[in-house]
């Protein structure tokens, strides 16, 4: 009798893990099912291209009917998953029959933290291909746009509208941006970076609320401040989608919990994947979830790998990679940065144009990394991080680079 | 043999398939793919696809 692996989630997480399940030699039937009608597309395009207009649905799409079919991936899609039976291996769903699984994965990733000031037309998120949309639509009706939380996808949308020729302030109640990653130093460059590219940026505080309506919202802040806004988005994070497993039996606590090989703790034929996922990093000793397109690939092709081997699992290790488009700036950042974690800074975005920040816990192994416009450090790093590469050798021959190939400021 | 084929305009330089197959693709100075070799045998099919299915931007194509 041929099994059935039902994949619940049909973005880069859930597709990935069809696509190497097939790639694995897995013979059994593949369902993948998604809450939105749409084919699978990609994310990290919503910020940067899709919002600026440069790029079309098609080019952003994961997997066409074509390519599902070729695979024999069944695609479900236009149906919210509602919950799990997993004694009799059932996935509810609304409108539509439950689906008989063998193996279950979980792929259902993350949604926009809500917006507190209340949510209604101009005021906006941005997670799906919808929610671009909207939002490119408010930014082409021109006026200033208000930016509320200075994080990735902030700063990207930021800098986007900046590039159509908005006005664009952005509000963030930490002082220093992005130093929830990374150390202050290089968070008041982020902070410059906006400044010089025309953003007024308003950092250390918060806001109260929004009154009035789209065209017209007045923006209040905690410092008692008013700033006027035809657009606002808000953009404080996201919450795994997990609510929909609270009846289910299976452990969530912000995010599925899962062993060290992505197997639902108490329930092995059920996994998860991506931005929903909270597995134990057997390197890092601890339960982490990672919002980030790259693990999602990665622990795809693990959870695939595990589920055509159950025998011999596979621990799911990886370093931490992350990208961001800002502006002129191409961020790239490995392994754990910022916190308590010493750095050290070789280049500077003035007089190089590029730089590398380098951290470490115990003074004198690497254990994350940070590089602005400069590819080969970032590789040095990302290689360093697997083979354990002390600070001070990668100092030098990063050194070396930056002073051997002088580089145009872009 | 099956190739896997690099289309230089679309790639940003985000290096995840040189981290997945170091001895296939590598990285320039400018932060442009450079294909060590592109063609594989059927052994390799897994790990290079896989390879290719971590770009971002979709640069890599594998075909027959
Ligand atoms: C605007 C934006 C820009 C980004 N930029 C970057 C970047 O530059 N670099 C980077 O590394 N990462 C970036 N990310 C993060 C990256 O896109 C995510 O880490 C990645 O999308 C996670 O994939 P996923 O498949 O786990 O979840 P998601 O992409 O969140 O997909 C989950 C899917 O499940 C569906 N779903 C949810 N609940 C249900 C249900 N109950 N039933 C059925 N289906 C359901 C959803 O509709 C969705 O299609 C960005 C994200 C966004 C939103
Ligand atoms: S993963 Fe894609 S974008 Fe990155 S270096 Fe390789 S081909 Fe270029």
């Amino acid at each position: 009798m041929s099994s059935t692996t039902v994949i619940v989630g049909s973005s880069i997480g859930g597709v990935r893990t069809a696509q190497s399940l097939r790639l694995e030699g897995y013979q059994g039937d593949i369902v993948l099912v998604g809450a939105e009608s749409e084919l699978p597309y990609d994310k990290p395009p919503l910020s940067k291209s899709v919002l600026a207009g440069t790029a079309q649905a098609s080019s952003i799409c994961l997997l066409t009917q074509e390519e599902a079919d070729e695979a024999r991936i069944q695609l479900v899609l236009g149906h919210t998953a509602t919950g799990v039976d997993i004694n009799n291996g059932l996935l509810e769903l609304e409108g539509h029959e439950p689906i008989h699984f063998d193996n279950l994965v979980i792929a259902t990733g993350a949604a926009a933290r809500p917006s507190p000031w209340g949510e209604r037309a101009g005021i906006h998120v941005l997670r799906s291909l919808d929610d671009a949309h909207r939002l490119r639509a408010s930014l082409l009706g021109g006026g200033d746009l208000v930016v509320i939380g200075a994080g990735f996808i902030g700063a990207e949308a930021a800098a986007t509208a900046r590039s159509l020729g908005l006005t664009v302030t952005v509000i963030d109640p930490q002082t220093i941006p992005m130093s929830r990653i990374f150390n202050p130093e290089i968070g008041h460059w982020f902070g410059a970076l906006h400044r010089d590219n025309g953003v007024t940026t308003i950092f250390g505080t918060g806001v109260d609320a929004i009154d009035g309506d789209q065209g017209a919202f007045s923006v209040h802040l905690t410092d008692g401040r008013v700033l006027s806004a035809a657009t606002v988005l808000v953009g404080i994070g996201a919450v795994p989608n997990d609510a929909w497993l609270s009846s289910s039996g299976l452990l969530v606590d912000n995010g599925v919990v899962l062993d060290k090989y992505c197997r639902a703790v108490h329930a092995p034929s059920i996994y998860a994947v991506g931005d929903v996922a909270r597995w134990h990093h057997p390197r890092h000793g601890e339960d982490i979830r990672i919002e980030h397109w790259t693990n999602a690939v990665e622990q795809a092709i693990c959870v695939a790998y595990n589920i055509t081997h159950p025998a011999e699992p596979r621990e799911y290790s990886p370093v931490e990679y992350v990208w961001s488009d800002q502006y002129n700036w191409k961020i790239q950042i490995v392994g754990r940065v910022g916190n308590n974690a010493k750095h050290i800074v070789i280049g500077h975005p003035e007089t190089h144009g590029r730089f590398a920040a380098l951290y470490t816990k115990d003074g004198i192994n690497l254990h994350g990394a940070a590089t602005v416009n400069w590819p080969k450090a970032l590789i040095a790093c990302r290689r360093g991080m697997g083979t354990g590469i002390t600070v001070a050798e990668l100092r030098d021959a990063l050194e070396t680079q930056l002073t051997s190939q002088a580089m145009p400021v872009p | 043999m099956p190739v896997v084929t690099a289309d230089l305009k679309a790639c940003q330089g985000y290096a995840n398939c040189v981290m997945a197959a170091p001895d296939y693709f590598d990285l320039d100075d400018d932060g442009n793919v450079v294909m060590i070799k592109r063609e594989f045998p059927e052994s390799e099919r897994s790990r290079v696809t896989e390879a290719a299915r971590s770009c971002p931007v979709s640069a890599l194509t594998v075909s027959e």
